[in-house]
């Protein structure tokens, strides 16, 4: 079966988290993405801590190919004139650009829409940033990890008597891309049919907000500031995460309706306390949640968590082991089953296995590749895509307009 | 610029969205695109319109802002697919979309003989999306899962909170909008092979999978240095050190992390700065684009927290902010959802919508669509219960007056 993609070519003029993460949603699925990447402004992909054999080296890192597998890298020199050209030929190259460096340096080369339209009138390009490319904060630097509180997801996460700690990570790389993808395909489809191009100014402080609409509504239209609670819900009880047998581990439980109550008492053979009046009910749970938390977790340290989740799980009740990362990537036989992780090759790492895109399509096989290193297409990019000559390609190498490392 | 309906980037597609809170947000996207996206709730309305918070907090399935907020571009009918009569209109229905969105239990389409095979055969084009808690297959395809449980299975929650207390989730639902996200991705990647092929497919996207990709960064540290990161209160360990991560100001909070090496400038702006406030002390001087911040101890870590610590806290969101943006540095303000309202920015850049609801005599603002297209359109309001059954059913499938009221009085719309 031929790859959804294949024939679509990507420039992906695009660095850390948002940006690539939507050309690996392309290329995962056949397009041909041509990353740019230099020296001078390495990937923090790059540059982060875990090094093969814990030697620094552009092309060492292990973080890198995680959103990067599939994709080709041309390693040229934006700040030559020579490199910008070649850049602006495979402007006119490709169907699909990707920006994601800060408006600010985007503009300076002048990649930013308003030129590349010049010489691609129907270029499909999303420029994403983190605040988007007009307004007074459109210089706004960062990544995910300060993006999220920008958005209000550290006000949201935590407990009401304490800070916002927020989720880990870098959140906002992951509530932006796939708003980006969508919009791609739909203005490749709008191409076809019109002939015309598209720009997409992917905000992602707007984007992230999309995950939080309700409560950005509830402050507008009823002046309510949701603050984090926790792990509670107003129409849950028991609603938590609870320790088990082990170190640091828990088990996750909701329990929504009284049948589902009835089940949970049910599963923990029916203890006294169970039967006292004050829990009877939603809004008696509710009122009395300290202690019924206390009493629940009581019975939970009994077992391991994967005891408690398949006890309750069979009884009908959503409960989960809270996750920690030796689960998923090494007891996590649902996901072994689904065959989320892929061995993924790279010159210089070597195999290493890490995860697939989420979702499955039912006729296209999802096709494996390798994660390059810096500047290893340039050959390929200079010779099969721009038609330069050998001298010339020599000639740029040693005025370093293009860089391999 | 705005175009007429029929020029719209995805305008001459049509989903059929059956799903709950667990979909709304994929066929929203479909929507916001230009497709004509019909959102099938059951008779009397969806399970969705029950989720608050309520317009004036008047419980009442319409005045969901959770429905309004995921719903707007689309139109809305009922239809009970349990029946047989109503299985014969979806299958009519079926004929004229090209994209299917449900969020059932893996196995109940299939259960009213409208699984993907089925759909199929009636129209090889469609694409049918699946948004399921675990996916369509695996041991754990039929457990039962709510935000909660995701989060965990997921495990985002796992290194989210206080070293003290238990791991915490994102107070308000995030698995199913992040399989919501993938599911549009992927629906519009497999639209493109369709265009070429003549064939659809079906789509299986895992809120748990989806979910767990936003924690990946941080879970390879596992397989690679056999540590896990564990929750810090907003400090984060990267190797031997600790880092933190969200910091105290004059009135909230703020995100930052200092980095080194190849992203040191931004370090050495913030110290130009506090130099200028006579803040720097010993920090001033330093190159910090030399600097490997996993080669030095956390003592050393922690004195540059302190000194920068301190000129935070002299400083409110609004100052840091704007010092961050004006000297390209890391930094990120703490919003509250009262900030982001009154957001500069957004505002500035026409982010708000103003969407009327003449029922309830009322403009309601909503976020704008979370990608600014230059092809664009306005928002619609979510649609009514059953608000096009009339347009739909007699103006599209010619179903008699007559007969639409024998299948209203059945429960059937």
């Amino acid at each position: 079966m031929r790859q959804p993609l294949e024939g679509v070519k990507v420039l992906e003029l695009s660095t850390a988290g948002v940006g690539p993460f939507m050309g690996w949603t392309l290329a995962i699925w056949g397009a041909e993405v041509i990353r740019i990447e230099s020296e001078k402004r390495p990937c923090i992909s790059r540059v982060t801590l875990v090094y093969k054999d814990n030697k620094p080296g552009l092309n060492r890192c292990y973080l890198f190919p995680i959103m990067n597998w599939k994709k080709r890298s041309f390693g040229v020199n934006l700040d030559h004139p020579k490199g910008l050209e070649l850049v602006k030929k495979l402007v006119v190259w490709c169907d699909i650009m990707t920006a994601s460096y800060s408006p600010r340096v985007i503009r300076k080369w002048g990649l930013h829409y308003d030129e590349v339209k010049k010489i691609k009138p129907d270029i499909i390009m999303v420029q994403t940033s983190m605040q988007g490319t007009t307004g007074p904060n459109a210089d706004s630097v960062g990544f995910g990890p300060m993006l999220k509180a920008l958005v209000g997801f550290s006000h949201l996460t935590g407990w009401p008597d304490r800070l916002g700690t927020g989720p880990q990570g870098a959140y906002t790389d992951f509530t932006a891309p796939w708003f980006g993808v969508p919009a791609l395909m739909a203005g490749l489809d709008y191409r076809r049919r019109t002939g015309k191009g598209i720009f997409i100014d992917l905000s992602q402080y707007e984007a992230g907000l999309h995950f939080i609409a309700p409560v950005i509504m509830d402050c507008l239209a009823n002046k309510r500031i949701q603050n984090r609670c926790g792990n509670e819900s107003t129409y849950a009880a028991p609603h938590g995460v609870y320790r088990c047998k082990g170190d640091d581990r828990w088990c996750a439980i909701g329990v929504f309706s009284d049948e589902e109550w009835e089940a949970f008492c049910s599963t923990l053979g029916h203890p006294e306390w169970t039967k006292e009046p004050r829990f009877a009910t939603l809004r008696g749970r509710k009122e009395n949640e300290t202690e019924l938390n206390r009493l629940v977790e009581e019975w939970t340290v009994n077992f391991t968590p994967e005891e408690v989740m398949e006890k309750l799980q069979t009884a009908g009740i959503a409960a989960s082991v809270v996750a920690d990362p030796v689960d998923i990537f090494d007891r996590d036989t649902h996901l072994k089953e689904r065959d989320f992780w892929k061995v993924i090759d790279h010159r210089e790492i070597g195999p290493f296995t890490y995860c697939r895109l989420p979702p499955i399509l039912s006729k296209v096989p999802l096709e494996t590749g390798p994660a390059p290193c810096l500047g290893e297409d340039n050959d390929y990019v200079c010779t099969e895509i721009l038609g330069i000559s050998d001298e010339e390609f020599a000639e740029m190498v040693a005025d370093g307009v293009l860089e391999c490392v | 610029m705005t175009q007429s309906d029929t020029d719209l980037l995805f305008s001459p597609y049509r989903a059929l969205d059956l799903t709950d809170e667990k979909g709304l947000l994929c066929g929203r996207i479909l929507a916001d695109l230009g497709a004509d996206v019909i959102k099938v709730e059951r008779p009397g309305g969806d399970s969705a319109r029950n989720i608050g918070p309520f317009y004036n907090d008047i419980p009442d399935p319409e005045k969901s802002l959770f429905w309004f907020a995921y719903n707007t571009n689309k139109r809305g009918i009922t239809l009970n697919i349990e029946s047989l009569d109503g299985q014969d209109i979806f299958k009519k229905l079926l004929k004229t979309a090209d994209f299917v969105i449900e969020s059932f239990d893996p196995s109940y389409m299939d259960s009213l003989g409208l699984g993907y095979s089925a759909l199929s055969e009636i129209n090889p084009r469609v694409i049918m999306a699946s948004i399921t808690p675990y996916g369509q297959t695996g041991p754990y395809r039929n457990y039962k899962a709510c935000d909660l449980t995701l989060q965990a299975s997921g495990g985002l929650m796992y290194g989210s909170g206080d070293p003290d207390r238990p791991p915490v989730r994102i107070s308000f639902p995030q698995a199913y909008f992040h399989a919501s996200v993938h599911a549009a991705s992927a629906t519009l990647i497999a639209h493109h092979l369709t265009q070429i092929t003549g064939e659809g497919q079906h789509v299986d996207v895992s809120a748990q999978e989806s979910t767990w990709l936003c924690i990946a960064l941080e879970s390879y540290f596992w397989p690679l240095l056999q540590y896990i990161q564990k929750r810090g209160g907003g400090v984060v360990r990267r190797g031997a050190n600790y880092f933190r991560e969200v910091w105290i100001c004059k009135d909230g909070e703020v995100n930052f992390r200092f980095l080194g090496g190849a992203y040191g400038r931004a370090l050495n702006n913030l110290v130009t700065w506090m130099e200028e406030e006579g803040m720097a002390g010993d920090l001033a001087g330093i190159n910090y684009e030399t600097l490997d911040i996993y080669k030095i101890t956390q003592e050393e870590v922690d004195h540059l927290e302190k000194m920068i610590g301190d000129f935070f806290a002299g400083k409110t969101k609004a100052e840091l902010q704007q010092g961050a943006i004006e000297r390209h540095i890391y930094l990120q303000a703490s919003n509250t959802p009262e900030d982001i309202v009154k957001d500069e920015q957004l505002a500035s850049r026409d982010f708000w919508a103003s969407i009327e609801h003449p029922e309830l005599d009322v403009t309601l603002t909503y976020p704008g669509l979370p990608f600014r297209l230059s092809e664009t359109h306005p928002i619609k309001r979510a649609p009514l219960i059953g608000e096009h059954n009339i347009e739909v059913y007699k103006e599209e499938l010619g179903l008699s007056a007559e007969k639409i009221c024998a299948l209203k009085q059945a429960n059937i719309i």
